[in-house]
């Protein structure tokens, strides 16, 4: 070895493998606007759809004129429901069990819902087509109070499904009921809160909010009457899932339908399901023989397409007078608009609601979700977050804070006191899921010594007392959060959408030259897969990840997966990549014994090759068995270096966090300060960590949105009256509180590289922290829960009602 | 969020942009920055049939001098508003609250012209340009006239502009040496309009406030002068009762909307406090 020999840690370092915080590769087309979106997708002869859509919250559909609309220069046709009848399209299944409309079949259920489809030569003449379609709407009473949804009284919204007393789950018990959802021990849990010395009970409200990606939902329908194919190109987060879809409610043959989800930007569940536009974009190209691009604008995307959350949480904890749970008890209720659209995998009504029991050692628990229909937009989608999962994870972190208050202990200890404890792993929880791995104690000391806790309260206590003694108009708060993350769905034990395992793959080709191409069933919208999902590869088998392409979104290429939201991409396909790999080193290895004269069992591997034991110098590189692979494998092998896995996982993964929000705010007229914010993420094994520090901050700044002010909101009579960015709270970098991140690692022990997923921990952490901190201000001045989003009116409401302003 | 057809028209002085528009009707609305008439275009809550671009037009641009008066051309950016040393050392109120005019990309692209034409109550210069004193030259086929700010605005949208006329230019007269000034906006985020927002120029003679006029932005259908809140702190060293009888006095002639801001009552609370923190704030800065 001479002096250039380059040192372990500097091949290692070459191969930009797992730890490494390499820059992401799809950076560099992005930053240069050289990405190719949807909208960038231009065919000839293009044409351009666009919807008539209801100003009514709740209307019979009297009539529909085109007429005039049709003499627009550059309009060719107006799709109807009638027109979608005649190839049984007017209504489309849901991920949920339910039917949709695709549009308006006979009334409206909600404002803004599609009611004709415009098609024209640009998207000019299509919105002058719009308006001058004339729609005949008879309304009928609107109802948009989930709480008076279930009234005697209350209108009938669904009218196809009058008479059915069954839904996709289970009984109904009234006309706008959809499905009663029930997990644990009833009669444990009353008992529980029978004996308990302390109880806790609170209604606590995930407002509606929305995912709201930069770019919209869209897609290029293209439809080839020759050889009867259909293209379509859309922003899909899961393209394979889609064509099946498309399969099944269009009848036309899976391998005749391509579908390919270029660069996305920005899904957030927004892109998960299925969409009126997609359906009607698709007739309309197999009606016109031309490819018929839909791009939803702003409003349309805020107003139509999938919300999130509307949970209405009714939250119990019984516990020991010396803060001991013993028992939660959790009733939803839960508004899903006018259809069930919502995204979760099949047998799950409520998604995995039901780690609402959070990182606490309850003994005993008991959830009951009612989903109802009202006249608002359909939905709702996971937001950056597992099925519910945020939902789940704000009740628990708000309800354990409101307990903390009424025994007068310190929200941080009371949760130490009952976290799960390292060496109760695996733990089984009372409604039903195994945890994997957790190491709670340990994230929430190093959040509490790291943020100066202690030192934090005794100033808000002092702050306090300058209050009370009138010498400040600001108070501080504190919020903690902790949670437990359920990701990565998922078992086929438990999960499935329209009857398909959640499922991912991987399909790794190497070629000659030690470079090669790798292919998931996954796909990015900006997470960044094309650069870890290469680092994977290269600690796995020896390749820098420079020399590996990764590949994702077109069905006619990639191996079948079920798509990236849920946090399930590392902790699936991640797992299908890593299984991959090491097929692809177990061949490596025999052609690399055969090389070398060696047995296989005589080799071991060495960053980017294989080396005989104890013979150092007796080595061969990946690159070198690359080559070999293609021109002299051993006799009776085949040649090539190739390799797919498809990874079902024997259990979700767990990630886990601790947070702390610091906020000052301003009594008199409500702005608030968010002075610090801390977050801890333990996501097992970190593939890349400045992709997991980014991930972070926009979870924590969706997070900050949500809690602070983002939401889809209705007035009384069932207009939506937050259609733009000048209402929808959406944060500039102005705005956007400084994060500090930090981590601890517990990895998963089922993961093959022990990874859990860490998208969506901050979504779902971040919420809690921020509403803590909030309410948290508010509780020296006899405050138990205050309602989300605690904008600036509304905390000053808070400061009035509990008479801190005149 | 697509518009309709509508022709486009680029004149090259005045005269052709007044000739145009008379010629042309209600049909024809000028353009400025376009910055609050394209996206009502694009909602098609407005659908005028030509547009008659002013940026063509050289003679709209610049601020000058003209005695104790700064006269800025209608079709001045907001960010040539902060550009200017002229107006950072004499208006300085002027700077603190353009630059709370949304963002950068919105203040390269709005003009002077355009904002207090609009008649938007949520836009900033109108009530600031009210509390300065200004005056609108304004231009039609009949001949050019002045108008007081405080005369312009008639109700949301509705001004004292003729049709066929334009705004041609904003005179403002400087603020006398030593002045004390402070523009209060709050806002939800950056890009947003004022929940509320107070702009105070004020002159004190030892410790006591000699002069003082003060203007509300975004809690009326106009603009608003609060008159007897000025008059209240006048001759005080603005205690704490008198702040609080000028906020009292200027909530009484708010008239906000309930909107995603707030409700009125709220709205108006933090009227008041603008109002306070703005006289507070210009006390501290005058000499
Ligand atoms: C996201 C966003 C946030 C904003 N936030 C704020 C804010 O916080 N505060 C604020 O003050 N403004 C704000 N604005 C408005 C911005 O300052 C506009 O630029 C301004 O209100 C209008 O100026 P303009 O030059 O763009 O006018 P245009 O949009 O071109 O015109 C506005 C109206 O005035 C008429 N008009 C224009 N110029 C003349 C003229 N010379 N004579 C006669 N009529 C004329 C037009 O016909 C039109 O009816 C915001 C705008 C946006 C898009």
């Amino acid at each position: 070895m001479n002096d250039l020999t380059p040192t372990r840690e500097q091949r290692s370092a070459a191969l930009e493998g797992m730890g490494c915080k390499r820059k992401r590769v799809e950076d560099i087309r992005f930053t240069q606007g050289k990405g190719n979106y949807v909208d960038d997708v231009k065919l000839p002869g293009m044409l351009h759809g666009d919807f008539v859509r209801s100003p009514h919250p709740h209307a019979r559909v009297k009539k529909i004129d085109d007429s005039e609309a049709l003499k627009v220069p550059g309009v060719l046709a107006v799709i109807t429901a009638e027109t979608l009848k005649t190839v049984n399209l007017a209504w489309m299944p849901t991920l949920a069990g339910d039917v949709q409309m695709v549009l308006a079949d006979g009334k409206v259920l909600f404002q803004n819902q599609e009611v004709a489809f415009v098609v024209a030569t640009d998207r000019y003449a299509a919105d002058d087509g719009i308006n001058k379609v004339i729609v005949e709407y008879e309304p009928l009473p609107p109802l948009v109070d989930p709480f008076k949804s279930m009234d005697a009284d209350a209108p009938v919204l669904r009218e196809d499904l009058v008479g059915k007393t069954t839904g996709a789950h289970g009984p109904r018990k009234h006309h706008n009921h959809i499905f009663e959802w029930t997990v644990g021990d009833k009669e444990l849990t009353d008992a529980a809160f029978k004996k308990a010395e302390v109880t806790i009970k609170e209604m606590i409200s995930y407002h509606r909010t929305h995912p709201s990606p930069l770019e919209t939902c869209q897609c290029v329908c293209s439809f080839d009457k020759i050889k009867g194919e259909l293209t379509i190109y859309g922003t899909f987060q899961a393209p394979h899932v889609i064509r099946t879809v498309v399969s099944l409610i269009a009848k036309l043959p899976e391998q005749k339908i391509h579908v390919i989800a270029p660069d996305i930007g920005g899904g957030f569940g927004n892109k998960v399901g299925a969409y009126p536009g997609y359906i009607c974009a698709a007739v309309a190209s197999i009606v016109t023989g031309k490819p018929v691009k839909w791009v939803e604008d702003r409003i349309e995307n805020l107003t139509a397409t999938s919300f999130a959350r509307d949970y209405h949480m009714t939250t119990e904890i019984a516990a020991t007078k010396d803060g001991k749970v013993t028992g939660l008890r959790v009733h939803v209720l839960a508004d899903h608009g006018a259809f069930d659209a919502c995204a979760d995998p099949s047998k799950w009504p409520a998604g995995f609601f039901n780690i609402v029991t959070g990182s606490y050692d309850f003994p005993t628990a008991h959830l009951a979700v009612d989903g109802v229909y009202t006249n608002k937009a359909p939905g709702g989608v996971a937001y950056r977050c597992s099925f519910r999962v945020t939902e789940a994870a704000y009740c628990i972190e708000r309800a354990m804070d409101i307990l903390a208050q009424k025994l007068n202990m310190d929200p941080a200890e009371l949760r130490l006191k009952n976290f799960i404890k390292p060496e109760q792993f695996p733990y089984h929880s009372a409604l039903g899921w195994e945890y994997d791995s957790g190491d709670y104690h340990t994230a929430m000391r190093k959040m509490m010594e790291t943020t100066g806790y202690a030192a934090l309260r005794k100033e808000q206590a002092e702050k306090r007392a300058a209050f009370k003694r009138g010498e400040t108009r600001e108070i501080m708060g504190l919020g903690v959060s902790f949670f437990t993350e359920i990701v990565g769905a998922g078992p086929s034990k438990n999960c499935d959408i329209l009857g398909i395992a959640m499922f991912d793959s991987c399909e790794i080709r190497l070629h000659p030259t030690g470079a090669g191409i790798a292919r998931m069933g996954t796909k990015s919208q900006g997470q960044g897969h094309e650069t870890t999902w290469a680092q994977i590869i290269a600690t796995e088998i020896g390749i820098p990840a420079d020399n590996i392409m990764v590949e994702e979104g077109n069905t006619d290429t990639a191996p079948y997966g079920l798509g990236t939201y849920g946090s399930r991409s590392t902790p699936v396909a991640g797992a299908a990549i890593a299984m991959a790999a090491r097929k692809i080193k177990a061949k490596a290895q025999m052609i690399a014994a055969y090389k070398l004269e060696v047995h296989e069992d005589d080799l071991e591997f060495d960053i980017d090759g294989f080396r005989v034991k104890g013979l150092p110098e007796k080595f061969m590189s990946m690159k070198d068995i690359c080559w070999a692979a293609y021109n002299s494998v051993p006799p009776g092998m085949e040649p090539g270096l190739e390799a797919v896995s498809y990874y079902d996982p024997p259990n979700m993964t767990y990630p886990f966090g601790a947070y702390l929000c610091v906020m000052d705010i301003d009594v008199d007229t409500g702005v608030y300060k968010v002075r610090r914010f801390y977050a801890l993420d333990d996501c097992g094994t970190r593939i890349n960590p400045m992709i997991i520090e980014g991930q972070v901050h926009g979870g924590l700044t969706e997070a900050f949105a949500i809690a602070m002010g983002q939401e889809i909101r209705y007035d009384e009579v069932g207009n939506v009256v937050t259609g733009s960015f000048m209402d929808f709270f959406m944060p500039t970098a102005v705005e956007t509180p400084h994060w500090e991140t930090d981590f601890t690692v517990t990895p998963s022990p089922h993961h093959p590289i022990g990874a859990k997923g860490v998208g969506e921990s901050p979504n779902v952490g971040g919420v809690p922290a921020f509403s803590n901190a909030v309410n948290d201000a508010f509780s020296f001045l006899g405050a138990t829960h205050i309602q989300m989003p605690h904008d600036f009116w509304r905390n000053w409401k808070a400061a009035k009602d509990l008479g801190a302003v005149a | 969020m697509i518009p309709g057809s509508f022709s486009y028209h680029r004149p090259a002085s005045v005269a052709d942009a007044v000739k145009l528009l008379s010629d042309l009707g209600d049909d024809a609305r000028p353009l400025a920055g376009g910055h609050s008439l394209v996206p009502m275009m694009k909602l098609r809550l407005a659908t005028p049939a030509h547009l008659v671009d002013l940026h063509g037009i050289a003679a709209l641009k610049g601020i000058r001098r003209d005695g104790n008066n700064l006269v800025i051309g209608a079709m001045t950016t907001q960010h040539e508003l902060l550009a200017s040393d002229d107006i950072a050392q004499s208006v300085p109120i002027l700077h603190e609250a353009v630059l709370l005019i949304a963002d950068p990309q919105v203040r390269y692209r709005g003009t002077i012209g355009g904002n207090v034409a609009n008649g938007d109550p949520g836009n900033d210069m109108p009530a600031l340009m009210m509390t300065l004193g200004a005056t609108y030259r304004l231009e039609g086929a009949g001949g050019a006239r002045d108008v007081a700010a405080a005369d312009f605005y008639q109700g949301a949208y509705f001004t004292a502009l003729e049709p066929g006329e334009i705004l041609t230019s904003v005179s403002v007269p400087v603020p006398a040496v030593g002045h004390g000034y402070a523009y209060e906006k709050l806002k939800r985020k950056v890009g947003d309009y004022a929940t509320a927002a107070a702009a105070v120029v004020l002159t004190l003679s030892g410790g006591k406030v000699a002069t003082c006029s003060i203007g509300l932005t975004n809690v009326h259908e106009t603009p608003l002068l609060a008159t007897d809140a000025a008059k209240a702190v006048i001759g005080t060293s603005l205690d704490a009762a008198t702040l609080k009888k000028a906020a009292a006095a200027a909530e009484a002639i708010m008239a906000p909307a309930a909107d995603a801001r707030g409700p009125v009552e709220y709205r108006k609370h933090v009227g008041g406090i603008m109002v306070t923190r703005a006289l507070q704030r210009a006390a501290a800065k005058a000499k």
